[in-house]
């Protein structure tokens, strides 16, 4: 069945079709991935969406190879890969970053060797590198319902994955079902990966869950207003991506992850003028704030 | 060292409830990492409207005698019941309430204080429901039982590190809990924060019937309520009221430097 959808009368650069599809498949991804982003990052799981990455491009060689719809391979991929990663993290067999790099390499290691059976290996570098100006209906309906149901999924859940991402031992003493929201937030990492593949490419996937939720906590004072900014700083990115790509005819998935980090930039020098801890914080340097000064340092007792 | 996040099975000779209504009971419990007891033969137990406070030098055992209790450890040997019910089996979890050993919350992303309360609200409710406005009033109440009213907005990663341990402890009432399990609590908060803190103790074990166990050096904030005092180092060295404890030379409150000093002494 073939699903073609309407063409609407927007003013340039999105009056043409394939303008138009770009839009649509970008907002919905533009919004989405910072949404999970936001959760990783508090997980200080920032990284985790590079290294599903890595497991999807293996998927898509196995999809190239066997000569089915690589989109498909990817998401059985990385699905399953997401969910071996949260249960070495989980059991704590290896630790966060060692689990990622196991993942990574054989991730990546197990694509190339795929490839090395595949005829036209360039049919891959659409994943790679993402070409959300080519994708055709079929594929816009796929990320949009992916979309939906990853966020439907995760805002159902907020309350308590926030309790989780927070605080697991907490959350695990209270009761709460921390192995299934960790599995669902994986679960849904993976998807939100597998449906950001052609619009920025499986190399910037974790650029656009991230980089947003940068930004956003320098902005916002709540988590709930965290997620709002990176959603609306996701979209933002990837219009202003869009246009500029457009514009100058330069790669969308690199102008969209550039906006986004020219973005918190901005962001952080902004935050840093206002106050000159705020800069730090921007780039991580959490601690340097103590340094120049905490206004609650008397509130605390010598031990 | 062997953390063992997940709660195993315990044999069925332990189903039996605690005889005597105790809300958390260990019984001849035994704690090793692999290399020599933490833990030796340790029996205690925290019965309704109780506060009873855990106390003994570093390294005595006391944060991993609470880790048992909660089933976040297994026990080398002996048995824990909460609320008449092996740890792996107790899944009434909102009835325990448990306020982490920790400095400071370090977070990338801010949360506000009314957020973080407000989880407590979950393992109540049921983490799959909606917030309702009783939910909002009770996260308010707990807010304002220690305090922090005023600041329900604010991130908790911009407040101070007694600030913060208040936030944890609304997060704990917020629950309602029936037994509120606390590691170090008031260490290093400052002596508004400790009034409060004292106070909302005190209104929950008046007001709701609920056990307090308190690991902590500072007891001169709550010495006159407690009911009992447990020194622990590896195994029970005293278990009793404060005022027996006392009549063995030890301050409890007027001279706050008194208890840690003789801790130390024990070693």
């Amino acid at each position: 069945m073939t699903v073609h959808l309407a063409r609407l009368a927007l003013p340039y650069p999105f009056e043409l079709s394939f303008m138009q599809r770009a839009l649509v498949a970008g907002l919905v991804v533009g919004a989405f991935a910072p949404m999970i982003g936001t959760f990783l990052v508090q997980k200080r799981m920032s990284l985790i969406g590079d290294g599903i990455g890595h497991l999807a491009f293996a998927g898509v060689a196995f999809g190239a190879v066997a000569g089915i719809y690589p989109l498909w391979t990817a998401l059985a991929v990385s699905v399953a890969g997401s969910l071996g990663l949260e249960r070495l993290r989980a059991k704590r067999r290896a630790s966060g970053d060692l689990a990622l790099a196991l993942f990574f390499y054989s991730g990546i290691a197990l694509g190339i060797v795929l490839l090395s059976r595949e005829l036209n290996p360039t049919n891959v570098l659409v994943y790679l590198f993402g070409q959300i100006l080519t994708v055709n209906d079929g594929e816009v309906i796929t990320i949009l319902a992916l979309g939906v149901v990853v966020a439907a999924a995760i805002l159902a859940v907020r309350r308590p994955l926030f309790a989780v991402v927070a605080d697991e031992e907490w959350a695990r003493v209270a009761g709460l079902p921390v192995g299934l929201l960790n599995n669902l937030l994986a679960v849904t990492t993976a998807v939100a990966v597998v449906a950001s593949m052609r619009v920025v490419g499986i190399l910037l996937v974790a650029g656009l869950m991230v980089l947003p939720v940068a930004s956003a906590q320098l902005l916002a004072r709540s988590f709930r207003g965290t997620m709002g900014w990176a959603m609306a700083i996701g979209v933002g990115s990837v219009v202003v991506g869009l246009v500029a790509s457009r514009l100058w005819n330069l790669a969308s998935g690199g102008t969209i992850v550039l906006v986004a980090a020219a973005t918190f930039a901005v962001v952080a020098l902004i935050a840093g003028a206002r106050s000159r801890g705020g800069l730090l914080r921007g780039i991580g340097l959490r601690s340097a704030g103590s340094i120049l000064g905490d206004s609650h340092s008397a509130d605390t007792l010598p031990r | 060292m062997s953390y063992d996040p997940g709660i195993d099975s315990h044999s069925r000779e332990d189903e039996r409830p605690a005889a005597d209504g105790s809300l958390v009971e260990a019984e001849h419990v035994s704690f090793s990492y692999g290399d020599g007891p933490v833990l030796d033969d340790v029996s205690i137990a925290v019965g309704p409207g109780e506060f009873v406070a855990l106390v003994g030098p570093n390294g005595s055992g006391k944060t991993t005698l609470l880790k048992v209790i909660l089933g976040l450890l297994r026990p080398t040997s002996g048995r824990v019941r909460i609320f008449g019910q092996a740890p792996d089996r107790f899944s009434e979890r909102w009835r325990l309430g448990y306020v982490l050993q920790r400095p400071e919350l370090t977070s990338e992303i801010p949360a506000t204080v009314e957020e973080v309360v407000a989880a407590g609200r979950l393992p109540r409710r049921g983490w799959w429901r909606r917030m309702g406005p009783a939910d909002r009033e009770i996260t308010r109440h707990a807010m304002d039982s220690v305090a922090l009213g005023a600041m329900r907005s604010r991130p908790v990663n911009e407040l101070s590190g007694g600030q913060q341990q208040r936030t944890f402890i609304a997060r704990a009432f917020a629950s309602e809990p029936d037994l509120l399990v606390l590691d170090e609590p008031i260490a290093g908060i400052d002596r508004e924060s400790q009034d409060r803190f004292r106070e909302s103790l005190a209104h929950l074990i008046a007001e709701h019937g609920a056990g307090v166990l308190l690991v902590s050096h500072e007891l001169s904030a709550v010495a006159r309520d407690l009911d009992r005092v447990i020194v622990l180092k590896q195994h029970v060295l005293f278990d009793g009221p404060p005022s027996e404890l006392m009549a063995t030379g030890v301050s409890l409150g007027v001279h706050r430097e008194d208890l840690p000093l003789w801790l130390e002494g024990l070693r």
